[in-house]
C-alpha cells in the first residue's frame, strides 16, 4: 500500500555543519587539530636536530630561518598550539582517571584550557624577550 | 556453510585497541615534563650560536631527554595520527596512508635520535 507511505521528510540526526559551536566541542576539535599540527612542528624539530648534527652551516641557516619574522610567526604558532594540546591532554587525562565529568566542571576545566594555554603562550613569549633580548 | 560462531570467531576487533589506548595516555604522561623541559630549553637557546648550541646538547642530561623527547613524541604521535587517518580516510588510501604515516614516525624518530647521538658523541 504505497498510498500509506509517509510522505513527510523523516528527522535526521543533526550533524556537525547543524550544530552551533559549544566550549566543548570547540576544545575537542582544537586538541586533534593541534595535535595534527606539532606532527609538523615534530618534524621541525627532527630537521633542527639534523642540522645542527650536520654543522655550524646547516645550524645557521636554520637559525636565521627561525630568527626571520616568517620563522618567529611559525615558532609563535607552535608554541601555542604546544601549550592549547598539552592543557587539552591533561584534560583528557583526568577525565581518564574518572575525574570532572559534570557539565560545571567540564565547563570550568574547558575555560581553565583556554585561559591557562593562552597565559603560558604569553609567558613563554615574554621570558624569551627577557632572555633573549 | 559456517556456524554463526564460526562466523564470528576471527572477526571483530584486532584486539589490541585497548594496549594502544593505554600506551597514547603513558606517552602523554612521559611527554609532559620532556616537551616542558625542552620548551624551556627552546626559550633559552633560541639565540645560541653553533657553539652553544653544541655544548648544550652534549650535556648528559641534555642528550638523555632528547633521546627520550624525539622516542616519545613519534610513538605518540603515530599513534594520534593513525586515529585521525582511521576517522577521515575511508578509501582505498586508508591502509597506504597509514603505513606512510607509520613510516615516516619510525624514519624520523630515528634520524633525530642518531642526529642528536652525533652532537653528543662526536668529535
Amino acid at each position: 500500500m504505497a498510498s500509506s507511505t509517509p510522505k513527510r521528510t523523516r528527522p535526521l540526526s543533526p550533524n556537525i555543519q547543524i550544530y552551533r559551536p559549544q566550549l566543548t566541542s570547540v576544545l575537542s576539535i582544537a586538541n586533534r587539530i593541534t595535535g595534527v599540527v606539532l606532527s609538523m612542528y615534530a618534524v621541525a624539530l627532527v630537521v633542527w636536530l639534523v642540522a645542527g648534527a650536520a654543522g655550524p652551516r646547516g645550524y645557521s641557516t636554520m637559525h636565521a630561518f627561525m630568527r626571520s619574522w616568517i620563522g618567529q610567526i611559525l615558532v609563535f604558532g607552535g608554541t601555542f598550539s604546544f601549550f592549547m594540546h598539552l592543557c587539552g591532554g591533561i584534560r583528557h587525562l583526568v577525565w581518564d582517571a574518572g575525574y570532572g565529568f559534570d557539565l560545571r566542571a567540564i565547563y570550568a576545566s574547558g575555560y581553565a584550557v583556554v585561559v591557562t594555554s593562552t597565559a603560558l603562550t604569553v609567558a613563554a613569549w615574554i621570558a624569551s624577550i627577557i632572555w633573549v633580548g | 556453510m559456517r556456524s554463526p560462531l564460526g562466523r564470528a570467531v576471527g572477526l571483530g576487533s584486532a584486539k589490541d585497541g585497548v594496549e594502544r589506548w593505554w600506551l597514547e595516555r603513558v606517552t602523554a604522561i612521559a611527554l609532559v615534563p620532556l616537551t616542558v623541559w625542552f620548551a624551556a630549553s627552546i626559550i633559552v637557546h633560541m639565540d645560541s650560536d653553533y657553539l652553544t648550541f653544541i655544548a648544550w646538547i652534549r650535556t648528559p642530561i641534555a642528550t638523555i631527554l632528547m633521546v627520550l623527547l624525539v622516542a616519545g613524541l613519534f610513538y605518540h604521535m603515530g599513534l594520534g595520527l593513525q586515529v585521525v587517518i582511521e576517522d577521515y580516510v575511508h578509501s582505498g588510501m586508508k591502509i597506504p596512508a597509514l603505513l606512510g604515516m607509520r613510516f615516516g614516525c619510525v624514519a624520523l624518530a630515528v634520524a633525530g635520535i642518531l642526529a642528536t647521538l652525533r652532537i653528543a658523541l662526536g668529535d
